[in-house]
């Protein structure tokens, strides 16, 4: 176990509920659903996920913490806001997701290797690095995220794209040198801190 | 109309559903003076249209007629229909409203002899149908209509089909120059029993009510089973008047939802229970009922009719609402789709007719109500912060028949607490 996941299993022993209420984004939402099923119904990606928005809430309040925070259905979320439209208890259901993922991905007990939390992860990092997402090293770390190889065959079948972003000064193949920045990183890492700083605070995590 | 006779000692009702009569009577039996207004050509409101009540099955024509007699019967009772009220000013036990009556073009000489109906051509959507089938421009609005007279629509005043009428009848009862008037009367204390109108369920974009022939609302249900009704009692679907022998009940179609009308419309649950056996009646054991709901809610000893359909094996119950609606082309069937909250089994279930269970909405929201008036969050009446209006049935919330007519006696009785204390002060003057 991690040490943030330790400590929030002290802190919230048996009620996940309660947990997900204080910790994660708009959680506090859970409670209003009466399981009507219309989000289940409605998601375009309903029927390839194990756990739809419906499912999940459930599960939340019959205290299923380990199965929730492992799952990987709501790194599915295409924030396409349908069941959010639909839900007649108007609960903002996509943020929930989101929430529900971001906080899975902070106790680090999301599913490894999942697609959407490697790309989340990998744009986070370049972004909070400089200010500006480096594209070049963006696409090129997406490509070799599953090792050497895969990432070799990816580049070459995406090879003609990138030569004509780069020929339509889309690209500049330049960027893998250090690549452009704002103009004080420093500044935005103390941001980016304090920040977390009062998120932490805010939450009770001890850090 | 002499409008002296009405003074503050008297009571305005209006409405004249089940609601507004019983208020009326209850007060006028008391030995006050009473005006009762309805806006439609007959007495009776919305539940003139059901088929049969729950909890017991029985008709409501019947509950109608006793009220209708004692209504004959009483002397301190005045019944205006097709009339309105526009405005209400004044104070408690002192109160000037303004009533606009539109035009019947048929006078008290009527003996509904229906001659008139005979001979006119232009045919208009039957009020009474839910546009389900028409009706000639001059018509008894139905069978327990109260006053029996006919009404004349005002689209044929003017046409030849209006002299073919006038000339048609043999006791000098049409009155083709009628106009709409507008009179004042000084009244001390009024009920508002205006009822509830359905929810549009052309507003539920997922259901398509309004894109697909076959989703027809608990209304026209009601219309469907009734012998008296556009199919004689057959449970036949618009799209190609084929039995429908596999029918789906959607509850909370546009109530418990905050996209649509926030409240629970409290009737519902029964109403569809209720009309699962309707389909028995005609059927038997062929015909299938599926209830879609979040919960079912058979409020009080109402359990026990819930209890009874859950014994019916051609009722099935699916804990779920449904996601949304397809036409199933070939057919006109429609499929709904959806996920169970018992297993969450996702379904993509055929029927070959669909009954939304709407909502109810207060028949107020749209009128202009005096301004010192409390509603509640959904536009159903309180009373006015005066104290001297009241509301009475499905005006002051959802309720069935059993609740409205309680609510009913119980607005009449504050009323006539009002005029006996304006009686009361006039007398120590
Ligand atoms: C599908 C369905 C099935 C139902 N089945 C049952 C059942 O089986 N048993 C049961 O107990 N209940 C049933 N109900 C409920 C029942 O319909 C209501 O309880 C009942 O209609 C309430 O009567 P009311 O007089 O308060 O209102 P209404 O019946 O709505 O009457 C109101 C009257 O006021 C008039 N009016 C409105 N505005 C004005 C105005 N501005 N000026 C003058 N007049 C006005 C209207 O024209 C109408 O005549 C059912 C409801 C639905 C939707
Ligand atoms: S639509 Fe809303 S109320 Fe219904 S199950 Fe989903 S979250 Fe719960
Ligand atoms: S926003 Fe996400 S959870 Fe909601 S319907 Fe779209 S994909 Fe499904
Ligand atoms: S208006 Fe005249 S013709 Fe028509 S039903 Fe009445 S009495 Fe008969
Ligand atoms: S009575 Fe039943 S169908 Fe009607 S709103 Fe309430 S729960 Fe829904």
């Amino acid at each position: 176990m991690t040490n943030a996941n330790q400590q929030a299993v002290a802190l919230y022993s048996n009620d996940f509920l309660r947990e997900v209420e204080e910790r994660v984004e708009e959680g506090e939402w859970v409670k209003m659903c009466m399981q009507c099923g219309v989000c289940a119904g409605s998601c375009p990606l309903g029927n390839a996920w194990q756990h739809t928005p419906q499912k999940l809430f459930m599960m939340i309040r019959a205290g299923k913490r380990e199965e929730v925070l492992t799952s990987d259905s709501m790194w599915m979320c295409t924030s396409c806001y349908n069941c959010i439209v639909r839900c007649p208890r108007k609960l903002p259901i996509t943020h929930i997701m989101h929430g529900l993922a971001n906080y899975a991905h902070r106790l680090n007990l999301a599913p490894k290797g999942q697609p959407t939390r490697e790309v989340a992860r990998l744009f986070w990092n370049s972004l909070a690095k400089t200010g500006r997402v480096n594209e070049l090293k963006f696409s090129l770390a997406m490509y070799f995220k599953d090792g050497i190889v895969q990432g070799i065959k990816n580049a070459m079948a995406m090879q003609s794209i990138g030569l004509a972003l780069v020929m339509t000064k889309r690209l500049n193949p330049m960027e893998l040198f250090g690549g452009h920045k704002c103009k004080d990183p420093g500044s935005l890492h103390k941001m980016i801190a304090k920040a977390r700083e009062i998120e932490d605070r805010k939450k009770g995590f001890t850090s | 109309m002499n409008a002296s006779i009405a003074t503050n000692q008297t009571i305005l009702v209006v409405g004249g559903g089940i609601s507004g009569m019983t208020s009326a009577l209850e007060a006028a039996e008391c030995g006050k003076q009473v005006i009762l207004a309805e806006r439609n050509t007959s007495l009776g409101g919305r539940t003139s249209l059901l088929y049969r009540y729950f909890p017991k099955m029985c008709h409501p024509t019947c509950g109608l007629e006793i009220n209708l007699r004692r209504l004959k019967a009483n002397r301190n009772l005045r019944v205006m229909t097709q009339t309105e009220v526009t405005s209400v000013t004044g104070k408690r036990g002192d109160y000037t409203v303004t009533l606009k009556i539109s035009p019947r073009y048929v006078n008290q000489n009527c003996t509904g002899c229906g001659e008139c109906a005979k001979v006119v051509e232009a045919e208009i959507d039957n009020p009474y149908e839910y546009g389900l089938s028409k009706t000639k421009a001059a018509y008894l609005p139905h069978a327990m209509a109260y006053p029996q007279r006919y009404v004349l629509d005002a689209s044929i005043v003017g046409a030849a089909d209006g002299e073919k009428a006038k000339a048609a009848c043999k006791y000098n009862a049409i009155e083709l120059d009628m106009k709409t008037e507008t009179v004042e009367l000084k009244v001390g204390a009024v009920i508002w029993a205006t009822g509830w109108k359905p929810y549009d369920a052309a507003k539920i974009q997922p259901y398509g009510y309004d894109r697909f022939d076959n989703v027809i609302t608990s209304l026209e249900f009601e219309r469907l089973a009734d012998p008296h009704g556009p199919t004689g009692g057959k449970l036949l679907r618009p799209s190609d008047g084929k039995e429908a022998k596999n029918i789906a009940f959607i509850q909370c179609a546009g109530s418990r939802d905050e996209n649509h009308l926030r409240h629970c419309s409290r009737i519902c649950c029964m109403a569809s229970l209720k009309q699962t056996q309707y389909v028995r009646e005609v059927y038997g054991d062929e015909g299938k009922s599926t209830i879609y709901y979040i919960d079912i809610r058979s409020i009080d000893r109402l359990e026990d009719f819930y209890q009874k359909v859950q014994q019916d094996s051609a009722v099935k119950f699916v804990k779920s609402k449904v996601a949304n609606i397809k036409l199933h082309e070939e057919t006109n069937d429609l499929i709904l789709h959806g996920v169970d909250t018992e297993g969450y089994h996702r379904y993509a279930a055929q029927h070959d007719l669909v009954v939304l269970a709407v909502g109810m909405e207060p028949e107020s929201n749209g009128i202009a109500l005096p301004a010192d008036m409390i509603t509640d969050s959904s536009g159903f009446i309180e009373g006015s912060k005066d104290g001297g209006q009241f509301s009475a049935g499905a005006a002051s919330s959802p309720l069935d028949v059993n609740r409205s007519v309680q609510s009913a006696t119980a607005a009449s009785l504050r009323a006539i607490q009002v005029v006996h204390k304006t009686s009361a002060t006039e007398g120590a003057r």
